[in-house]
């Protein structure tokens, strides 16, 4: 018998164990599991290594992929390079927290559930709405759960989205409009921005939700205050797209009138890490509390009227409601919960701003050398993004390939997802980046052009 | 009586910063320059001003307040609460997994991508699939995109069908996974054996049924021994098996549901391969198909040039369309794929095989002295029923709540809904078996004070930082969270 550094089975062990269960052989332990089914022999898939055998290879995969710290990020659309303050990976390493299931026993679990509760707190604050849930898989699945809700609220089946939202958050509201028969309405954009002629047309009685990103993808800010009288003069329900860390400066959507609010937590001290797991989080009014989706911790007192924390509005969820559950989500995105509460109570209600500003700074000073060049797409206020459009013919795949040969990482390329927009790059530039770095891509992204 | 904790909120003081930031070294932007006041915000967020020490403290103190497998023996049925090892949370943590771009150059991430293929096709293996998406994030959002599959599958087929069967046993995704999905969830009794009862599954099909979703083994922990039959069944009405991977612990590399006849399989490889649970998540929720469907998978898929190279494969016309944002939790596929090469194909069997053992003994010590509901052979789990304790007043969940003063986490309780005062333990091969030992013991122990003194057991815990809490008041009256107007 191969012994394994986490299996404390002894052959002794199992000889006892089994003479205690009456059975004389491990296999009598699978004779329920009919011949014609049972594997035999060993399933060809990749070996065994020892400890140090393993990291070897997972260092050689690792290093195989150019990473932020050696090639400066220029690269945005809903993943940035922000600053993680080192304190958040030491306290999301207490396996206290790490390796706790969800706290469905309150009395020992009190520390996820004030973490959970002080992450509600911090999202309706930032957010200025009233409910928010523990959290959800990343911010493009919770605007189709968005949507979901506010179809679900309003007994409507109309679905209007801009444009302007993250190609891949349309997508999968695609998808998850087909499994709820949810027809969508994608509303066009000019100047980098949703067409609010478009969208006034296109918003009806039939229309659930109304569903705007901002910064929009492209970065630009959108103008909610002409838009939100526009979705409620209909009764629908107007949903917002937000990064968190834009808050720091720009209005909050619940003073913009807001009924759902979405993003993604990424911002908000999260790894890159090629996209995931990140954090959604997701906030509401407090008419729809009782619809919103996932977990939600609540105050209470306990038998000596102690203050504690528990999971509470479970009659909304699949454990309790099954088919008739508001959602489907169970397991969400806790540990990444965890490190925005961290990256707020370290930022604080100073540094959040000055963070912010911070991004403004550097992308207005990398734009400004764009717009003297007449690269500048869209003329629309912006927060740490921007387009900028590139010679005629121009690949900008060709371009990335060779800014990443230059230690670069270039911006996202549009024509990908919108044809109209080939030869444009979506550009990021976030507090981490330095003068010299974005001189130098600058330079760099000019002389390859 | 220790005091309450304070709420991070609670220890703000102005003019205290946690924070560092560089110096600006471009020029300030003013923000009237840049953005329309009506733009601007009006009022800053009133997030606590603390320093660093009270960060670190305030979260350590939180975490104390915690239980992780790593405090202690975590029984919880149907979650595989298996020891989630060191090494992952190092390799995932490797700048070059932690700090790269989903929109990268595919040439500047080879490395993840071969990681991803890799994983890719060992899943596949693993379950006797012949393709794997990595995208969905969870249990429940591999369902959806299983069911979302199938219903491209039959709709491709030009036929429509309305209706998703789940036994009675199965958890509360499936039927809510089958609602979002678009479909009707018809529920099937068990029988006599606490398994698929065949009449009921023959009466439930029909030219109407989509898929029958089904664990196995089930939550009870036993191996639905007519599987190829209930396969049969299915597929003579047209209908599709989905699996539900949750119980995937007990089976590894002894049988594949490929092989019973499932048509779609999702793992949880926040139970399965170890990753950790994070207080209730990241996970990840991988879902494989037979060919027939693979078409249809999530783009895009991690695919392989001749020359060797690696790349995104978004030339998929028949796909569903996309699921998650970017590629999956990859922080996640990362550390499952660590512990799959931490065993092997041999060591992932031997994982099964411990399971399963330490499942049965423990069921064959604790059958005295609480009710098993279903006897014979199990699987990595299995259940009892408290109702015995009824008779001297109490519940299985005062059972659960003696065991907090014992330091265990409870198993879990009143789950599956067809057992009464259900008490469901999967104790993993992670344990040994003087772990096992105690655990039962302190079973025994709650059993004869139950008999003997049971306001001992209904009065628990004890030992807890607090005491039951008052569920009712929290969702009759909310208070969701501290924010002051």
């Amino acid at each position: 018998m191969k012994k394994h550094r986490y299996i404390p089975m002894t052959e002794q062990d199992q000889s006892d164990m089994l003479a205690t269960i009456g059975a004389d052989s491990v296999e009598e332990l699978f004779s329920d599991i009919p011949e014609s089914i049972q594997y035999n022999g060993t399933m060809p898939m990749s070996e065994a290594l020892s400890e140090p055998e393993l990291l070897k290879h997972m260092s050689e995969l690792a290093e195989r992929n150019a990473h932020f710290e050696q090639n400066p990020c220029f690269l945005g659309a809903g993943i940035y390079d922000h600053h993680i303050p080192v304190v958040i990976n030491h306290m999301i390493s207490r396996s206290e927290f790490y390796t706790a299931y969800t706290p469905y026993q309150p009395e020992i679990s009190q520390g996820e559930l004030q973490a959970i509760f002080e992450f509600q707190s911090y999202i309706c604050e930032l957010t200025d709405m009233k409910v928010a849930n523990a959290s959800m898989y990343d911010g493009a699945t919770a605007l189709a759960e968005a949507a979901a809700l506010a179809s679900g609220a309003t007994r409507r089946k109309r679905i209007i989205v801009s444009k302007a939202v993250h190609p891949e958050a349309r997508e999968i509201l695609q998808t998850t409009a087909h499994g709820l028969g949810l027809e969508i309405v994608e509303v066009g954009f000019s100047n980098g921005v949703t067409n609010i002629d478009e969208l006034k047309s296109s918003i009806n009685e039939d229309t659930a939700a109304v569903l705007i990103q901002s910064p929009n993808f492209f970065g630009c800010i959108e103008d909610v205050r002409s838009i939100e009288p526009l979705v409620h003069e209909k009764k629908a329900l107007l949903a917002l797209s937000v990064n968190p860390l834009s808050l720091g400066l720009l209005e909050s959507p619940g003073k913009l009138g807001a009924d759902i609010v979405v993003g993604d937590a990424q911002p908000l001290g999260i790894p890159a890490a090629l996209g995931g797991p990140t954090c959604g989080f997701f906030a509401v009014t407090e008419k729809l509390m009782r619809r919103i989706p996932g977990r939600v911790v609540g105050q209470t007192t306990d038998t000596d009227g102690k203050r504690g924390f528990v999971l509470t509005l479970q009659a909304r969820e699949q454990h309790i409601r099954r088919e008739k559950a508001t959602s489907n989500i169970c397991s969400n995105q806790a540990l990444l919960a965890l490190c925005a509460s961290i990256y707020m109570s370290t930022m604080g209600k100073v540094g959040m701003q000055e963070v912010a500003q911070l991004n403004l700074n550097k992308s207005h000073y990398a734009a400004k050398q764009f717009s003297e060049s007449g690269k500048l797409a869209f003329n629309a206020p912006f927060f740490n993004e921007f387009v900028v459009k590139l010679p005629e013919g121009t690949d900008v795949k060709t371009v990335n390939s060779k800014l990443i040969e230059k230690g670069y990482i270039g911006g996202f390329d549009l024509g990908y997802s919108y044809p109209e927009l080939k030869g444009h790059m979506l550009l990021a530039v976030t507090e981490r980046r330095t003068k010299d770095e974005i001189d130098g891509f600058i330079h760099e992204l000019e002389e390859i052009i | 009586m220790k005091p309450e904790k304070k709420l991070i909120f609670e220890l703000s003081k102005p003019g205290r910063v946690a924070y560092s930031l560089p110096e600006c070294d471009v020029p300030q932007v003013s923000l009237n320059d840049v953005i329309p006041e009506s733009m601007q915000r009006s009022k800053a967020a009133e997030l606590p001003e603390v320093y660093e020490v009270d960060v670190i403290r305030h979260y350590t103190e939180l975490s104390r307040l915690n239980f992780g497998i790593d405090n202690g023996f975590y029984p919880l049925g149907s979650c595989t609460m298996k020891y989630n090892p060191k090494i992952n949370e190092d390799t995932a943590r490797f700048p070059g997994f932690a700090k790269i771009h989903p929109h990268q150059p595919e040439e500047s991430i080879q490395g993840a991508l071969e990681l991803l293929y890799t994983l890719q096709n060992d899943l596949a293996v693993l379950t006797g699939m012949d393709q794997v998406t990595l995208q969905p994030a969870a249990g429940a959002h591999g369902e959806w995109t299983g069911l979302m599959m199938i219903r491209a599958y039959h709709e491709n087929r030009g036929e429509k069908r309305s209706k998703v069967i789940v036994p009675d046993s199965s958890h509360g995704t499936n039927p809510a996974s089958a609602t979002t999905a678009g479909y009707e969830t018809i529920t099937i009794k068990s029988d006599e054996r606490g398994m698929v009862d065949l009449d009921a599954l023959r009466d439930a099909v029909g030219d109407d049924t989509a898929a029958l979703m089904l664990t196995n083994p089930n939550t009870l922990g036993l191996f639905e021994q007519e599987i190829v039959e209930i396969a049969n069944i299915v597929h003579e009405a047209g209908g599709l098996l989905y699996y539900d991977g949750a119980n995937s612990n007990a089976i590894m590399g002894i049988t594949r549901p490929g092989d019973m006849g499932f048509d779609v399989v999702h793992l949880n490889l926040h139970k399965t391969m170890s990753t950790p649970h994070g207080g209730g998540g990241p996970g990840a929720g991988p879902v494989g198909v037979k060919s027939k469907l693979v078409p249809f998978l999530p783009k895009p898929i991690v695919n392989k040039k001749e020359d060797g190279t690696f790349y995104w494969d978004y030339d998929r016309p028949q796909s569903i369309g996309r699921v998650k944002a970017y590629y999956g939790n990859f922080g996640i596929l990362v550390r499952a794929y660590t512990y799959m090469r931490t065993y092997g194909p041999d060591g992932l069997k031997r994982v099964s095989e411990v399971a399963v053992i330490n499942a049965n003994y423990m069921m064959h010590r604790l059958a005295p002295f609480y009710e098993v509901a279903y006897p014979g052979v199990c699987k990595h789990e299995f259940v009892l029923s408290g109702r015995k304790l009824k008779q001297y007043g109490v519940r299985t969940l005062d059972v659960a709540k003696r065991l907090l003063d014992f330091g265990y986490h409870p198993p879990t309780i009143y789950f599956p809904l067809n057992v009464e005062e259900c008490i469901m333990i999967e104790p993993t091969e992670t344990e040994s078996k003087e772990t096992l030992d105690g655990f039962i013991d302190i079973m025994i122990q709650i059993a004869k004070e139950a008999e003997e003194n049971p306001e001992i057991v209904i009065n628990a815990p004890y030992d807890t930082v607090v005491k039951r809490l008052d569920e009712t008041t929290a969702a009759r009256k909310p208070v969701l969270n501290c924010t002051c107007e």
